[in-house]
C-alpha cells in the first residue's frame, strides 16, 4: 500500500479499511532519543488533526496528530517497554496506532513519498 | 539566528565551528548558540559520560578574575583583603580558603534570595594572592559582574575571562585522560584548582564540574581553544557531549540549575543548599538576608527542594505536585528522563512536611495525575575524587 505523509511528519498507510499511523524517519531524527510514548485508548474517535498521541524525548514532549478522521482500533502496546523502536524502525515496527478511517477521501490530500521528500527539501 | 526571548543576535563560543563540523545541533541558550547534542544523541552522550569521559563546551559561562587593586605582597593579608570585598555578597568563607581551594557558593539579594550559584577559588600560587577566580552562570553573568563591580568599587578590578574557552572534561576516565594531557593537573583533589603550563600557554584547571562525576574544568586562552579541544577529543576515551546530556547528568546528580531550580525568590535553605553557608559566616550572620536564612535554618522553610521518582510520562518543569488528597502542594522545577536509571525523575518544591524520602505524591502531566515518590538526592551517586588528606 502507498504510504502518505503529513506536513507534521506523520505517515499513514491504508490496509483495507484500516490505516496504520506513525512518524517519519525525519521526525524521529528531529526528536532524538524517544523515551516515552503516550497512546490513545482503543475506541477513541479522532477528528482529522486531533491530538492522537504524545512522544517524549529526553528533552521535550511532542504531539502527534491524526492525519485523517477515524476510530482507534489498535495501539502499539510494545512501545510502552521499548519506545526506542520509534527511533530504530519508525516506519514499520515503530507504528503508533490503527484507525478505522471515516472517509477515505481524507487521504487524498496527503503527500505521497515523492512529494514528502520534496517537502523535506524545503525545510 | 536570534534569541527568541530577547530578539538579540546570538553569541558564539570560540568552539562553535568545531561543534558544527562535528554535526552538532545548535540551539539558543542563555544568549549563545550552543550544541544541544551531537549526532550520537543525548542518551548515548549521557551514558558515555557516566562510563568514560565527556567533553563539554561551557564557554558561555562567566569565568573571571577579581584582583585587589593595592596588593601589599603579603599573601595572607592580600587574600584576606580581597575576601573581605566579595564576602558581603555571598555565603562562603572566602577568607578561610587555602591556596588552590575552590568553593561552591551563592550570590544573594537582601531578602536572602539566590541571584546565582557560583564557584570561588583562591589561586594556588601564593604570588597570585589578592586575586580570586570566580565562575558564574551564563544567564546571570552580566548582572553578577555588575553587582560585584558595584560592591568592590575601585578597591579591586574584575577581569572578565568569558572571551576564553571553558572546557569541562567529566567522567570516570577524566583523570586518566588528564594524566596524558597535563599530568600535574591529574593530582588535583576535588574542588581545588591551579594554573598549569601547557605548550606556550597556561591553563587554569579545576577539579570540578556539574555532572556528579569526577572531572575537570579547563580555562583556555582564545588562541589555544581549538587545539586543546581537539587534543582532548582525539583521545578515544573522550566524546563531545552537548547541553542536553549536561542537563540530564546534573539532574541525576541532584544538582540545582539556576533559573529553574533556583531563582531570586528561593532561599539557600529552601533549595537544600545550606551546606553553602560556611560555619564562620553562619556564626557571624553577615551575609545578605541572614535574618530570613538563619530563621529558616533553625526553624523551617515554607518549602523545600526535593527529588521525585515519577511513574509514567516524564513530568517537566512547571508540572504541579499534588499531595495524597489531590491538593496542589508544589511545582516541578526540573524534570525529565534519567538515562542512567531508565525512568523519569524530577526536582521540585514541596512543604517540609511532605519532603521526607518515601512520601507519596502526585504530579500532573497533560491533565492526569501520576504517582511520584520523594527520593533522596543525588539520584545517581556522586563519584568525586576526594584526595586523601
Amino acid at each position: 500500500m502507498t504510504t502518505r505523509y503529513t506536513r507534521d511528519h506523520e505517515w499513514i498507510r491504508l490496509e483495507g479499511d484500516t490505516a496504520v499511523v506513525g512518524i517519519s524517519q525525519y521526525a524521529q531524527e528531529q526528536l532524538g532519543d524517544i523515551v516515552f510514548v503516550e497512546l490513545p485508548a482503543v475506541g477513541k474517535k479522532l477528528g482529522k488533526g486531533d491530538e492522537a498521541a504524545v512522544v517524549e524525548s529526553v528533552k521535550a514532549a511532542s504531539e502527534i496528530f491524526a492525519p485523517v478522521a477515524g476510530e482507534v482500533t489498535a495501539v502499539n502496546t510494545a512501545l510502552a517497554d521499548s519506545p526506542g523502536t520509534v527511533n530504530s524502525d519508525p516506519e514499520t515496527g515503530g507504528w503508533f496506532l490503527k484507525l478505522k478511517v471515516t472517509n477515505r477521501a481524507d487521504l487524498d490530500g496527503l503527500m505521497d513519498e515523492a512529494a514528502y521528500k520534496a517537502f523535506l527539501e524545503t525545510i | 539566528m536570534t534569541d527568541a526571548a530577547t530578539d538579540q543576535p546570538l553569541r558564539e563560543t570560540l568552539l562553535a565551528p568545531v561543534h558544527r563540523a562535528l554535526g552538532a545541533r545548535m540551539v539558543p541558550f542563555a544568549g549563545y548558540s550552543m550544541p544541544v547534542q551531537y549526532p550520537t544523541g543525548i542518551v548515548a552522550e549521557h551514558k558515555w559520560t557516566r562510563e568514560h569521559a565527556g567533553l563539554f563546551d561551557v564557554s558561555h559561562m562567566g569565568p573571571s578574575l577579581l584582583i585587589l587593586a593595592d596588593r601589599s605582597g603579603d599573601a595572607d593579608r592580600d587574600h584576606a583583603a580581597v575576601a573581605a570585598l566579595i564576602e558581603p555578597l555571598i555565603t562562603a568563607d572566602v577568607r578561610g580558603l587555602k591556596l588552590g581551594q575552590m568553593r561552591y557558593t551563592l550570590l544573594l539579594n537582601d531578602k536572602g534570595g539566590v541571584l546565582d550559584d557560583l564557584m570561588v577559588a583562591r589561586p594556588r600560587d601564593p604570588k597570585w594572592s589578592g586575586a580570586l577566580y570566580i565562575v558564574v552562570n551564563a544567564g546571570t553573568k552580566e548582572a553578577d559582574f555588575a553587582a560585584i563591580e558595584a560592591a568592590v568599587g575601585k578597591r579591586a578590578q574584575l577581569h572578565r575571562a568569558d572571551d576564553n574557552a571553558l572546557i569541562a572534561l567529566q567522567g570516570p576516565e577524566a583523570a586518566v585522560v588528564m594524566r596524558d594531557f597535563v599530568p600535574a593537573a591529574a593530582d588535583l583533589g576535588f574542588m581545588t584548582c591551579g594554573s598549569f603550563p601547557h605548550e606556550d600557554t597556561d591553563l587554569t584547571i579545576s577539579r570540578s564540574g556539574y555532572t556528579g562525576e569526577d572531572g575537570f574544568e579547563i580555562l583556555v586562552a582564545p588562541d589555544h581553544a581549538t587545539t586543546v579541544w581537539n587534543r582532548l577529543s582525539s583521545d578515544p576515551r573522550v566524546k563531545p557531549i552537548g547541553l542536553g546530556a549536561r542537563d540530564s547528568l546534573r539532574l541525576e546528580a541532584g544538582l540545582a540549575l539556576y533559573g529553574h531550580d533556583l531563582d531570586e525568590t528561593t532561599s539557600p535553605v529552601e533549595a537544600d543548599l545550606a551546606f553553602a553557608l560556611s560555619k564562620r559566616r553562619r556564626e557571624a550572620a553577615d551575609f545578605p538576608g541572614a535574618g530570613r536564612i538563619l530563621s529558616e535554618l533553625h526553624g523551617s522553610p515554607k518549602r523545600q527542594r526535593v527529588g521525585l521518582v515519577v511513574e509514567g510520562a516524564p513530568a517537566r518543569e512547571g508540572a504541579e505536585i499534588l499531595d495524597a488528597s489531590g491538593a496542589r502542594v508544589g511545582v516541578v522545577t526540573s524534570g525529565g528522563f534519567a538515562p542512567s536509571l531508565n525512568r523519569p525523575i524530577a526536582m521540585g518544591y514541596v512543604p517540609p512536611t511532605l519532603a521526607a524520602p518515601g512520601t507519596k505524591l502526585g504530579v500532573v502531566v497533560r491533565g492526569r495525575t501520576q504517582p511520584a515518590t520523594v527520593t533522596a538526592m543525588p539520584f545517581v551517586p556522586h563519584r568525586y575524587f576526594r584526595k586523601p588528606a
